[in-house]
């Protein structure tokens, strides 16, 4: 059985519990094994753009170094926490500097250069799964489902560092849709921003990004929308006129391989 | 001493003199209408030196970190990652943090992600 280790993050324990709860029974239904990681911490919630911050990346740091030591790739569910973990991995690859001040900051046993591979769930089913084992597993296809994906900022861009998808084009959640039986409806604003965190402070403004992507998806003929992050599902459902349910992609998915019962909710 | 340019520059690591104003930062940003200095003009202004003026604009708070910017710059000068710069100039001294924790018990609500308060004092505090 393939085996990753598995970051959850903060959200998936509390808010986005149905995020982690549905991602872990499919794991378990396509026969792949998350091993959560012991004593996590946060990722850092947003990567940090300032060149010259060492202490916001060491959290994603000491992730990538247990990956590393326990011989496993790093899964992520949360599009933020992948984003996080996966571009300061590339910093300790790429950036002397900061690889230089981050392991002198933690001295390490074996120093970390970079060595862990920090892959999304997404990129697990396509790239180590494959679609077409997926659609083999489907118990009960979502047959007639007209869905939306909403990729959102974190899992495409920079894509030269996520290295995810096509930022422009993306297509893995809606080949995802087709595995599932379902029809996958492409829209213009799925790759645009939810509002993220100024709904803290802004919420008029956090509003008006979210139900223009609403808005777009429905006119397109979406039914309802799928997203891998726990920030936009919120902006999508609390910052819009609710007009279109929003899942995450996990529940669809486990509701298609027919593990989204009760066993899999105490899980 | 450093000046305030070069603080900016160094806190990026990007360089503000390799953009060619083509506006594509612009262009692709969705908080073009919430910002006095938009994308393009905001790197011209740090490329000029005029870091107090966009240290006291509202646009350091209304950029979304979505990384438009950063994708689509053919030159690799990443907006985000100067009007980033300036928000930490601004939040790095005393007494200047945006969000406080004495706030946050006010801003909760039961559907709030916890992932919503950590990138917020992630981005308003430091």
């Amino acid at each position: 059985m393939m085996k990753f280790s598995y970051f959850p993050g903060c959200t998936l324990k509390t808010r986005g519990a149905a995020l982690d709860r549905c991602g872990r029974a499919a794991a378990e239904a396509l026969g792949f094994a998350l091993e959560e990681l012991p004593e996590w911490q946060c990722c850092g919630a947003v990567y940090p753009n300032a060149r010259d911050e060492i202490a916001t990346r060491l959290s994603s740091v000491r992730a990538l170094m247990a990956a590393r030591d326990a011989g496993t790739e790093l899964v992520t569910l949360c599009s933020a926490c992948h984003h996080v973990i996966k571009r300061v991995n590339g910093d300790i690859r790429r950036d002397e500097d900061i690889r230089a001040k981050v392991n002198n900051y933690l001295k390490p046993e074996a120093p970390y250069a970079g060595e862990a591979e920090a892959l999304h769930y997404l990129e697990v089913l396509r790239d180590r799964v494959g679609f077409d084992a997926v659609k083999q597993k489907v118990a009960a296809p979502l047959a007639g489902m007209k869905i939306g994906a909403y990729y959102g900022c974190l899992l495409l861009r920079p894509s030269k560092e996520l290295a995810f998808d096509d930022p422009e084009n993306p297509s893995v959640m809606e080949d995802l849709i087709r595995a599932l039986g379902a029809e996958p409806v492409v829209y213009a604003m799925r790759n645009e921003c939810c509002g993220g965190y100024v709904t803290i402070e802004n919420p008029d403004y956090a509003k008006k990004q979210a139900q223009r992507i609403v808005d777009n998806a429905k006119a397109l003929g979406a039914e309802c929308l799928i997203t891998a992050c726990p920030l936009c599902m919120y902006n999508l459902r609390a910052n819009t006129d609710g007009s279109l349910p929003v899942y995450y992609f996990t529940e669809l998915l486990a509701k298609a391989l027919g593990v989204d019962g009760e066993e899999a909710k105490q899980a | 001493m450093i000046d305030m340019m070069e603080q900016i520059t160094r806190i990026a690591g990007v360089n503000p003199r390799k953009c060619m104003r083509c506006g594509k930062c612009s262009g692709a940003c969705p908080a073009y209408d919430e910002m006095e200095y938009h994308p393009h003009q905001f790197v011209s202004m740090v490329e000029n030196g005029r870091i107090d003026e966009l240290m006291r604009s509202k646009g350091i708070y209304t950029c979304l970190s979505c990384f438009a910017c950063v994708e689509r710059c053919p030159r690799s000068v990443e907006p985000a990652k100067l009007i980033e710069a300036v928000r930490c100039a601004v939040e790095r001294q005393q007494g200047m943090d945006r969000l406080r924790p004495e706030a946050v018990p006010g801003l909760l609500n039961p559907d709030l992600p916890q992932q919503a308060i950590t990138s917020a004092f992630r981005k308003y505090r430091k």
